[in-house]
């Protein structure tokens, strides 16, 4: 099981969940069961997420390895100037 | 609208060409004589990435006429180096960091020439000063300033 | 690829060499957008609009198409329809179809074989417009019964009995926010306002389109970013992106606004339709009018603080705009506000409305500068209320190691509280001030990025090294990939060229944004270097006959690897080199990644101003920039960011805005009317780099292009209100604003 926290616009999709419990060993797999247990998540991962793994911003890391425990924070997908 | 044969000096150079009444000098520069050096960054005199002398007079050449150069002797950035070697400016500009995307730097080279040959020792304010019709965007003046006065501090014989 | 190691010594990285491109760019032979030309090439001209806001009724080009010398006329019914919405809406800018949005939308377009003839054919269009209610503030747009710009572009999570131009809203934060007002001795809560700033780049969007018969096109542009504008232009086009080469020029000024086409797909079509090369190049009126400045923005902030100076809670609200069409640069501002602290309780709401305006790009640190302006400043008037330093008390709040961000993320190595302890030890924090004068300190955050990434490196039988890279350089980058380069392969500076290859040769390439270059390519730089270096190993041990893994690379050379690998001289990169050919052929290396662990950057400015009590007139006497560099790869190209970022916030605090008449056009469409900051504005700008390494790059690197234009606009803000005694709520501030203020309105 892996801890993602929402931002807080999202909680409407989660019953109030600021915090949600997923399965899943990487990027991608915390994403689609994501999806697939709330699934008004969906269209916001659809359009583009990033996700911070202990600290580290990934954008599109499918095979980012997560270990249970770690720190995980559901961004909007990012950019610069 | 009927061209005109204008017969001009430029870095040097005797060179003739032919322009519409209403063309900017910088045009000519840049589309009938393939020097563009000098840049169009405003078209109106605000920026000063197209100055280039006329008769040794600073001007910004989307201002003037190509039919005004007539008997004019013209210097832009490209005959600012001689041969191999560049300016004292130019050189200084690259070891200060003076430019970052580097599209003002002809037009502040020529500008700060042109001082250089007014005024040999400017201070600091005057260099903002002169230099406050070449707009920069990336690099907020300071490097330029510093590389202007290193570059003078060497033509006066003092490096 | 995390940090090598901590304390590693280096030859190279560091030192401040010439850059390549110098010379070109002294003498006045750089190849910028506008300097790209073909044999047979037609010039290209924009018709626009001259409403904010207006049905398209009719196009008729007849008279323009029958002028001699006019070779192609386009307008938006052109281009066939693109299901991708994001690229749909780069392409609507690009030509109207149905609806102009904004003062300065493309309407039709002219390739003709003169400038003059294709001004002339612009001018002999005739558009018929049915004009529309037009909306130009935020804050207006998002009243109920505000005129719709686009219709049924709201996000899913958007409340419903909203007004159409709300298209997103986004919540950040954590804690009791109640609980942390409460503890609080001194609550305040201000609104602020940020006018939209343009990127004011010096070289107008540009570029030279050929499309051939056979269906391939090639296409020079000035552009942050080749690749993308391969991708989107061949959307557009309905070509395949195989099809379309574009090589970027030498580029003059970015800084987030040339991360999109404008001008390119146009082009591309005149080509198609006329079977000539067109160059199309945009004025400054059409550069202001018609491109994207940044978002503009109404902000509300609440902010707690005990008498000591501890922040107990904040609470903000940002409404930003994005111009005509959906913006999501809200969410990085509602996400860097509150980044630089330690807030026991937070929370950030942010909303985005549509507007009759041009369709915003990003610029330098998106988002960024509008929420943490709110934020500087309050903090600012809070510690002026309760009489504390505002040093001391952003120290007693700053973020560090494993301090629960605004954002979400816990902070792992930062520099928040190094560069501020650095601006309190300068000089400058405890030097005396004269009378109308004030000083101003602010702190700033930006995330920074990394991103899909290629490079390839050869060696040369000659010893030296090429390294082709995709991302056009805008302030010294290929001078920073060759020091790193030279730094792995151990090998001098000048032994190095860094070439910016165009779309056909490498892998795609990221934008040059998001402060990514020199970290992203850096790293895969260092990684392509290593793999050529393994080659050069592996052939040394074959010279040699012994293992490959007996084999190590130091300082330029193969050397074996211990006693017991053998006896041999070290053999020289030049040595293998020039064996190449004889021990298996070419070598080189390359490496194509998409990069994350970008480390985040703080920076901390102070701004000292004199104030003219009788014009309102703001002159910036002495300005101190501090940031966290992570590794400094080029140190002079690194201060050259920082004063340059400084001093595009300093623009934007006393001078730069987007100005709308209420008849919804830009009444300052020029560098007369929107005046950037000249030399004689401003002071030196001096500069402190510290270097706090990024364990996500191998030799400590950070991005450093954005986070300097984050601080400006409350460092000079907070300046300007201790320098006149009353506090200000707007950028930029005017000298008529300043008066007003002074006057107690």
């Amino acid at each position: 099981m892996v801890k993602v926290r929402l931002w807080g616009t999202l909680r409407q999709w989660t019953d109030g969940q600021q915090d949600v419990d997923v399965e899943g060993q990487t990027f991608k797999q915390v994403l689609d069961n994501l999806s697939a247990a709330y699934p008004g998540l969906a269209p916001q991962i659809k359009r583009g997420v990033s996700l911070a793994v202990d600290g580290v911003i990934y954008r599109d890391a499918w095979f980012q390895p997560i270990a249970p425990g770690a720190e995980v924070v559901l961004m909007p997908f990012m950019k610069g100037g | 609208m009927k061209s005109i044969p204008v017969s001009t000096t430029i870095n040097g150079d005797p060179v003739e060409f032919l322009c519409t009444p209403d063309e900017p000098l910088l045009d000519v520069l840049r589309n009938r004589l393939g020097l563009t050096g000098a840049k169009e960054g405003c078209g109106t005199g605000d920026c000063g990435a197209c100055s280039v002398t006329v008769n040794g007079r600073l001007v910004c050449s989307c201002l003037v006429l190509g039919v005004e150069v007539e008997g004019a002797q013209i210097e832009t950035i490209e005959g600012m180096a001689h041969g191999e070697t560049l300016h004292p400016l130019q050189r200084h500009f690259i070891e200060k960091a003076a430019l970052q995307c580097g599209v003002c730097t002809p037009g502040i080279l020529v500008a700060a020439k042109s001082l250089l040959e007014k005024n040999a020792s400017p201070t600091d304010e005057e260099v903002r000063y002169w230099l406050a019709g070449n707009l920069c965007r990336c690099t907020g003046y300071d490097k330029i300033i510093e590389a202007v006065q290193s570059a003078a501090a060497e033509m006066r014989g003092e490096v | 690829m995390a940090l090598d190691d901590q304390k590693r010594a280096f030859k190279y990285v560091g030192t401040t060499p010439n850059r390549p491109d110098g010379v070109d760019k002294v003498t006045g032979k750089a190849q910028y957008g506008a300097d790209i030309t073909a044999p047979g090439m037609l010039m290209g001209a924009v018709l626009r609009s001259p409403h904010p806001h207006a049905r398209i009724v009719s196009i008729d080009t007849s008279a323009a198409e029958a002028m001699p010398g006019v070779r192609a006329v386009v307008t938006g019914k052109d281009f066939p329809a693109v299901e991708d919405q994001g690229f749909a809406d780069i392409g609507e800018t690009c030509m109207a179809r149905d609806k102009v949005l904004y003062d300065g939308h493309p309407v039709a377009a002219i390739a003709a074989t003169t400038p003059a003839i294709a001004k002339a054919a612009i001018r002999a269009i005739k558009v018929e417009y049915a004009p529309l209610p037009h909306v130009t503030d935020v804050d207006e747009a998002m009243l109920p019964d505000a005129p719709v710009v686009l219709e049924g572009r709201a996000l899913e999570h958007v409340p419903a009995g909203m007004s159409q131009n709300v298209t997103n809203t986004c919540e950040f934060g954590h804690g009791d926010l109640e609980a942390g007002f409460t503890k609080a001795d001194l609550i305040l809560e201000r609104s602020f306002k940020v006018g939209a700033a343009h990127q004011g780049y010096i070289e107008p969007n540009a570029c030279m389109a050929s499309y051939a018969a056979d269906g391939r096109a090639d296409l020079y542009c000035c552009t942050q970013g080749h690749f993308f504008v391969r991708a989107v232009c061949s959307a557009l086009m309905g070509m395949e992106a195989s099809q379309l080469r574009v090589t970027a020029s030498e580029i003059g000024g970015g800084f987030g606004g040339k991360t999109t086409v404008f001008v390119e797909p146009v082009a591309l079509m005149l080509s198609k339709k006329s079977g000539r090369p067109v160059k199309l190049v945009m004025t400054r009126d059409e550069v202001f009018k018609a491109t994207g400045p940044t978002v503009h923005a109404s902000v509300d902030c609440k902010i707690g603080m005990t008498k000591d100076g501890r922040i107990t809670a904040g609470d903000m609200t940002l409404r930003y705009s994005g111009g005509a069409w959906p913006s999501g640069t809200i969410e990085m501002g509602a996400q860097a506000g509150f980044a630089a602290y330690d807030m026991p309780a937070v929370r950030t709401l942010g909303w985005t409305a549509l507007t009759n305006r041009p369709k915003e790009i990003s610029y330098r640190a998106p988002g960024a500068p509008q929420a943490v302006y709110a934020v500087e400043s309050l903090i600012d008037e809070m510690c002026q209320q309760l009489g504390l330093d505002p040093v001391e008390t952003r120290l007693k709040n700053a973020a560090r190691k494993g301090t629960l961000s605004s954002y979400g993320v816990t902070f792992d190595d930062i520099g928040m509280v190094a560069t501020l302890e650095a601006a309190k030890a300068h000089p400058h924090w405890s030097a005396p001030l004269g009378p109308n004068q004030g000083r101003g300190i602010a702190a700033g955050f930006w995330f920074n990025f990394g991103g899909n990434t290629c490079v390839s490196l050869n060696i040369n039988a000659d010893g030296t090294a090429s390294v082709t890279e995709g991302n056009p350089d805008i302030g010294g980058s290929r001078a920073s990939i060759s020091l790193m380069a030279a730094e792995e392969l151990g090998i001098p500076y000048d032994n190095i060229r860094t070439i910016v290859a165009d779309t056909a040769s490498l892998g795609y390439n990221d934008n040059t944004d998001g402060s990514r270059v020199t970290f992203a390519v850096g790293l895969a730089t260092i990684k392509a270097a290593r793999a050529a270096i393994k080659v050069m190993c592996d052939r040394a041990a074959a010279m040699w006959g012994i293992d490959a893994e007996a084999v190590e690379w130091i300082d330029g050379a193969a050397v074996p690897a211990g006693p017991n690998a053998g006896k041999f001289p070290p053999m020289s990169l030049a040595e293998i080199a020039a064996m190449s050919f004889q021990t298996g052929g070419p070598i080189a290396g390359h490496h194509e990644v998409n990069v994350d662990g970008a480390g985040v950057s703080f920076g901390v400015h102070i701004c000292d101003v004199e104030v003219d009590p009788e014009t309102g007139h703001t002159l910036v006497t002495r300005y101190t920039v501090a940031q966290d560099a992570g590794k400094a790869v080029h140190p002079t190209y690194v201060e050259g960011q920082m004063q340059g970022g400084a001093v595009q916030g300093i623009g934007w605090a006393l001078n730069e805005e987007y100005i709308y008449g209420r008849d919804g056009r830009l009444q300052n469409a020029g560098f007369l009317d929107y005046r950037i900051p000249v030399a004689s504005d401003l002071p030196k700008i001096d500069t402190v780099i510290l270097e706090i390494p990024n364990p996500g790059h191998p030799y400590g690197v950070r991005g450093v292009g954005e986070t300097p234009i984050v601080p400006p606009l409350a460092a000079v803000t907070n300046a300007v209100s201790r320098a006149i005694g009353k506090r200000m709520y707007q950028v930029p501030m005017s000298p008529p604003r300043i008066m007003t203020t002074i006057k107690g309105k």
